[in-house]
């Protein structure tokens, strides 16, 4: 840093004159924290204590959103429900499933190029037409799924248009989307030291024994960063619910029988479909400080488990 | 290197292991690849074909007719060009925000810059939605509801991933390169157009395409500002096409798949040509792990 501050001398201007310059590159950032950010988390705060809708000024209101949401709304139970499902379900099928694909890739393979290239695809297509190509391959009569089982013999249910099966069908249709995951695995596991995996097997440990005392603790920080990433993800899941129930009437959204009505999606009702801002904005700062609490507590669970090498952090 | 310590087994069993991994690898490759080419064959069909059973993957006549009627159902035409006015400009913007933010960041010390930094990479993992209800207000105050405005103006801002993949890559270039331009009399911003930049065109490339895919891609804000048809963008319209052939008598599925086919287009072509780019996001993003 230094270095810096004598290069301000020898321009002649004043030394001091560096550390505004610093700030005011960074100041586009800052301003727009300022005011894209924490202004508006503060504003969203106050008007989770009001009755703010479009129409009406908020009106202090003290805690009443919060206790109504809790004691009175079986949406909001649902909806958490639908979620926690949702979460519980994908996000250890996400990351075991692109662990495993990566391992696949790991084995030196022809064409590793071609598969990388399929796997990874999925994840950078658009949402909203991978969801509506999904509705129909999800279709009950002509869809691929139900057309593939059926050749097993099996009749497949109605997917997207039952109540036991939406949930499912979502966390399959999110599965597809995997790829962007296995590639941070592929990274990882190719870090991973040949030589430990050769002192290891000189010592007589199979392959299952290799695996889980060497490739997984050596690969333990990206596995926390993919089930971060992806619990953060899951938590806020909205496009697919909302384009693949979603029909000519507004609000018919998060069927059948409010199945996937997942939390996002029932606080964009309430706020966009409604306009119960206040009410909107309670609902924000619950499952705001539920996805930090489950990820701070999944980072401090994961203390003692993830093995960084020195010098990783930089 | 993954057989080398393989070696001391009879060849037969890595022949067999082998084959299992490619056997398994083309079963993966067929679930990616298979619902796609399904797409494309569907949006070939006529509505006859679409919904024959058993399915014939290869329609006997090509009706690729499907994607005019595709296009001319709503104004994809109009679409398409707010969808590009909205992508260009912020892609436009946050490389200029960002860049001038990572330079920030990478070249110089003021008090709190660390903190700072730590906060910007915080806010990375912080959900969109707290936030979503007061900027609606705001801009609704503003007169921006049913405008591009929101759409654009945030990316002035910067945004923390592709800030941190610049300051990250600004960091490998020597400080010797600035220090000889400022020397000879160059300014701050003359040293990072003609210095750094140059020399950072793989990451400037990397986030070039994370701010193109993620504006055309974005749903979620034209969801939310755009109302009238004639702003809508790209996802907003394929949505809305959808909405319109399912609430119609026999669904059109190969005029849906072929709309859905051209949405993804983009996604595919840059996909392609650029895949070493994606990859290096990628790998930052998990170096951040």
């Amino acid at each position: 840093m230094g270095r810096v501050s004598r290069d301000g001398d020898s321009r002649g201007n004043a030394m001091k004159s560096g550390r505004w310059t610093g700030l005011l590159f960074v100041s586009p950032w800052l301003a727009g924290f300022l005011l894209l950010t924490a202004g508006p988390m503060l504003y969203s705060l106050y008007l989770s204590f009001t009755s703010a809708s479009m129409l009406s000024a908020p009106v202090w209101v003290g805690a009443d959103n919060y206790a109504a949401i809790v004691s009175e709304d079986p949406l909001f139970w649902i909806s958490l429900t639908n979620t926690a499902y949702y979460v519980g379900v994908f996000v250890p099928l996400s990351v075991v499933l692109s662990l495993a694909l990566a391992m696949l890739l790991r084995a030196r393979v022809r064409g590793l190029r071609v598969f990388r290239t399929l796997f990874f695809l999925p994840s950078v297509t658009n949402v909203v037409a991978v969801a509506v190509l999904w509705l129909w391959i999800f279709n009950p009569d002509f869809g691929l799924l139900n057309s593939a089982l059926r050749v097993f013999g099996i009749d497949g249910p109605l997917w997207m248009q039952s109540e036991e099966w939406a949930k499912p069908a979502l966390v399959v249709m999110s599965l597809w989307g995997v790829g962007g995951m296995t590639l941070i695995f592929l990274a990882a596991l190719q870090g991973v030291p040949a030589e430990l995996h050769e002192a290891a097997m000189l010592d007589g440990a199979g392959a299952a024994r290799r695996f889980f005392a060497i490739t997984l603790p050596m690969i333990s920080p990206s596995i926390l960063f993919n089930t971060v990433m992806s619990l953060i993800g899951s938590f806020q899941v909205f496009t697919q619910a909302f384009v693949m129930t979603g029909t000519v009437q507004p609000g018919s959204e998060g069927g059948p029988n409010n199945a996937t009505l997942f939390y996002v999606l029932y606080l964009y009702k309430k706020a966009f479909q409604e306009f119960r801002m206040g009410y909107a904005s309670a609902l924000a700062w619950i499952l705001f400080l539920l996805t930090v609490g489950l990820t701070w507590a999944l980072l401090r669970l994961s203390k003692s488990r993830v093995h960084y090498e020195a010098g990783h952090g930089r | 290197m993954a057989d080398r310590h393989e070696s001391a087994q009879p060849a037969w069993i890595a022949v067999l292991r082998a084959s299992g991994v490619y056997l398994l690898l083309l079963g993966a490759s067929a679930l990616f690849a298979v619902p796609v080419l399904w797409m494309f064959s569907s949006s070939l069909q006529d509505l006859a074909g679409v919904y024959r059973q058993p399915f014939a993957w290869v329609p006997s006549v090509a009706h690729w007719e499907n994607y005019a009627r595709a296009v001319t159902l709503l104004p994809f035409a109009r679409f398409l060009a707010n969808t590009a006015f909205i992508t260009v400009l912020n892609v436009l913007f946050t490389v200029a925000s960002c860049t001038l933010v990572a330079y920030g960041f990478a070249r110089f010390s003021f008090p709190g810059r660390d903190l700072l930094f730590s906060i910007c990479l915080g806010t990375m993992m912080l959900p969109g939605h707290v936030t979503m209800i007061p900027m609606y207000i705001v801009y609704a105050k503003l007169g921006w509801v049913d405008s591009f405005a929101p759409l654009i103006v945030p990316s002035l801002f910067g945004s923390p991933f592709s800030i941190f993949l610049l300051r990250q890559f600004f960091l490998t270039i020597p400080r010797d390169c600035d220090e000889a331009a400022l020397l000879d009399g160059a300014g701050r911003l003359r040293v990072l157009w003609s210095v750094i930049l140059p020399q950072a065109k793989p990451a400037l490339a990397t986030v070039v395409i994370f701010a193109f895919i993620g504006s055309w891609n974005d749903f979620f804000g034209p969801l939310v500002y755009i109302n009238s048809p004639e702003r809508a963008t790209l996802t907003l319209g394929l949505n809305m096409l959808k909405s319109q052939v399912l609430g119609s008598g026999t669904v059109e599925w190969n005029v849906l798949m072929a709309a859905s086919l051209l949405v993804l287009l983009p996604n595919i072509v840059l996909f392609f040509f650029a895949q070493k780019h994606f990859l290096r996001g990628m790998n930052i993003g998990a170096y951040r792990a």
